[in-house]
């Protein structure tokens, strides 16, 4: 039945409406592989074409690069660390004002990074930590740490009480309960936080652009990519193949943990 | 839009449920067991109260004060910042850019919000039935979603250049006049459609999920009816979507108040392009000479969009509630 001719040209108008959307991205892979001589001219495929551009990259970029994994990697354990205890609390057991609690992680979530921003450049001069990497690393994990929360949560909730509860009569207190019975249950919403934390921090450009400005090579990928942008004549083969760099994590992540992302995406905006 | 996806699940009712555990094993005469429980629940949050308060409360304190304080450039240096009350407020409410700005503002967050949904909803409806390859070309839409939001951003600009850009080339083939779209005057529409383009997957995720929970047999039974394919979309998928599509809105407007990465990189928040968050982000870290660095004002601006994020919450809060009682 679905392979009809009525479902097959929905096929089509999905293939066409697919390639609309996706354009840019084969814009952006498309200058990235052609001479700079040719950029202008806006050939439709890469005629001139050059590997030079990714040449530069490699070059260039890698510190970049690295210092980027290496924040994502924080943000990761430590939005872990907070979020992984405080969502086992709010779902499973008695915490005191938990409402409030839960109101101050929605208000979290909608509250621009401009304004964190502004903030942490006032405490960060204090503290002496302005342009570090864990300076980097807590700004990042903001954005983070309440989804986590809420995704742990919303999840924890739902494991049946008559486990927990056999794991207390068997003796366990509540931190072996925990480790042993709850985080391991909980693998799949671990990952689908510890991928958005690391997307997020990758993809980071307001604190990276205010918090870390004078961190010279120690910078991430998105300030080697913003240091193009300002320039008076842009590079754009150079630029666009620093894009094309960048956006590696995104295609990893996709091909290998796809079921996560959705998972990430739809977790809770929609009433189950 | 930013990246943040919404996780907002129904925790109440958690609540409860746990409430009750403890109210039974109160009765059992379990009293020393639930003291037990109580310390651990605020031990295993206790480092997210920590978190919270450290690098949210006290940012967000450092910000208003901040608006209150005459910050230069110097301050940092001298550490001198005058108590100066409401005035800075009152400057930046009179500035001849406020008022420009909240407009500029809300056409780029109605624009992109109206456009963003109806073409989310258009495709998830596209998606809900399925085909070959639909999951496959479903998944693919997510992708500009996940990237950086700074590749996508250098990419329109380069895709809207008035010179070489792809958009005016494609324009001229039917022989329009090029657009001068990063232009002062263009540059707010030019931010909007790449900010649409940037919204789309997630108005699709939600929406479709959202679909997902409309039970097929009301499809059915409207069709055995008679009812065509609009009037099934106008009378049972509007109206049974409509809670998903509040939540959708919503999050949608808190999300594009606050982008500043997409319009920075595109157009520096030059020409009509310039809103709030962007405004805030350039008086304190824009590039150019320090001279014109302005905290103070900065952090009033700021100030005014964290307000707007508080009551949004609230009216998010509302919104969940009625859902569920609903």
């Amino acid at each position: 039945m679905t392979d009809s001719p009525r479902t097959w040209w929905k096929t089509g108008v999905g293939l066409v409406l697919t390639a609309l959307m996706l354009f840019p991205l084969y814009w952006m892979v498309n200058v990235s592989l052609t001479r700079r001589s040719a950029i202008r001219s806006g050939d439709l495929y890469p005629r001139a074409f050059t590997l030079d551009n990714y040449r530069l990259v490699l070059q260039d970029q890698l510190p970049y690069l690295g210092t980027s994994l290496v924040v994502g990697l924080g943000t990761v354990l430590l939005t872990l660390l907070v979020s992984a205890p405080a969502g086992y609390a709010l779902s499973s057991l008695f915490v005191p004002g938990r409402r409030a609690l839960n109101f101050c992680l929605i208000v979290a979530q909608m509250i621009p990074a401009v304004v964190m921003a502004l903030g942490f450049y006032t405490v960060y001069t204090d503290l002496g930590v302005l342009d570090t990497l864990p300076g980097l690393v807590v700004a990042d994990s903001t954005v983070a740490i309440p989804f986590g929360v809420m995704l742990f949560s919303a999840f924890m909730a739902g494991i049946p009480r008559e486990l927990l509860n056999a794991a207390a009569v068997d003796g366990a207190n509540t931190w072996v309960t925990f480790t042993r019975v709850v985080l391991p249950i909980s693998r799949n919403s671990a990952v689908t936080v510890a991928l958005f934390a690391f997307l997020w921090a990758w993809s980071d450009f307001i604190f990276a652009s205010t918090l870390n400005r004078e961190g010279g090579k120690l910078r991430p990928i998105t300030m080697g990519l913003y240091d193009y942008i300002g320039s008076q004549n842009q590079e754009w083969g150079a630029l666009m193949a620093t894009a094309v760099a960048a956006s590696i994590p995104t295609a990893i992540l996709l091909v290998v943990a796809q079921r996560y992302v959705a998972a990430g995406v739809t977790a809770g905006a929609v009433k189950d | 839009m930013s990246r943040n996806s919404a996780a907002t699940p129904t925790l109440e009712r958690r609540a409860t449920r746990a409430a009750a555990a403890d109210r039974v094993a109160d009765a059992a005469g379990d009293r020393p067991r639930r003291r037990r429980r109580r310390w651990a629940g605020v031990a295993f949050v206790a480092p997210l109260v920590v978190y919270l308060v450290v690098f949210y409360a006290y940012p967000l304190v450092e910000n208003v004060s901040m608006s209150l304080h005459r910050f230069t450039r110097a301050t940092y240096i001298t550490g001198e910042a005058p108590y100066v009350g409401t005035e800075i407020y009152r400057e930046v409410l009179t500035a001849p850019a406020f008022v420009p700005t909240v407009q500029q503002t809300a056409v780029f967050v109605v624009g992109s919000l109206v456009f963003q949904y109806v073409i989310g909803l258009g495709l998830a409806v596209f998606f809900h039935r399925h085909f070959p390859l639909s999951i496959v070309l479903r998944g693919l839409f997510l992708v500009p979603w996940l990237l950086p939001i700074i590749v996508s951003a250098t990419t329109w600009q380069w895709m809207m250049d008035a010179d070489s850009g792809i958009l005016n080339r494609f324009l001229g083939l039917f022989g329009l006049d090029p657009v001068w779209w990063l232009g002062a005057d263009n540059s707010l529409w030019a931010v909007t459609i790449a900010n649409i383009w940037l919204g789309i997957p997630f108005n699709l995720v939600i929406l479709y999920s959202g679909l997902q929970n409309i039970p097929a047999d009301l499809y059915e039974a409207a069709a055995l009816d008679g009812a065509g394919a609009w009037r099934r979309f106008v009378s049972i998928t509007l109206p049974l979507l409509r809670p998903v599509s509040a939540i959708t809105l919503l999050l949608g407007f808190v999300y594009t108040l606050k982008v500043v990465d997409i319009i920075w990189i595109t157009t520096t928040g030059t020409g009509t392009s310039q809103t709030l968050a962007t405004w805030a982000y350039g008086m304190a870290f824009g590039k150019g000479t320090s001279a014109v660095i302005r905290y103070s004002e900065a952090s009033v601006v700021g100030t005014i969009l964290l307000v707007l994020a508080l009551v949004m919450g609230v009216v998010y809060l509302v919104v969940q509630r009625r859902d569920q009682e609903a």
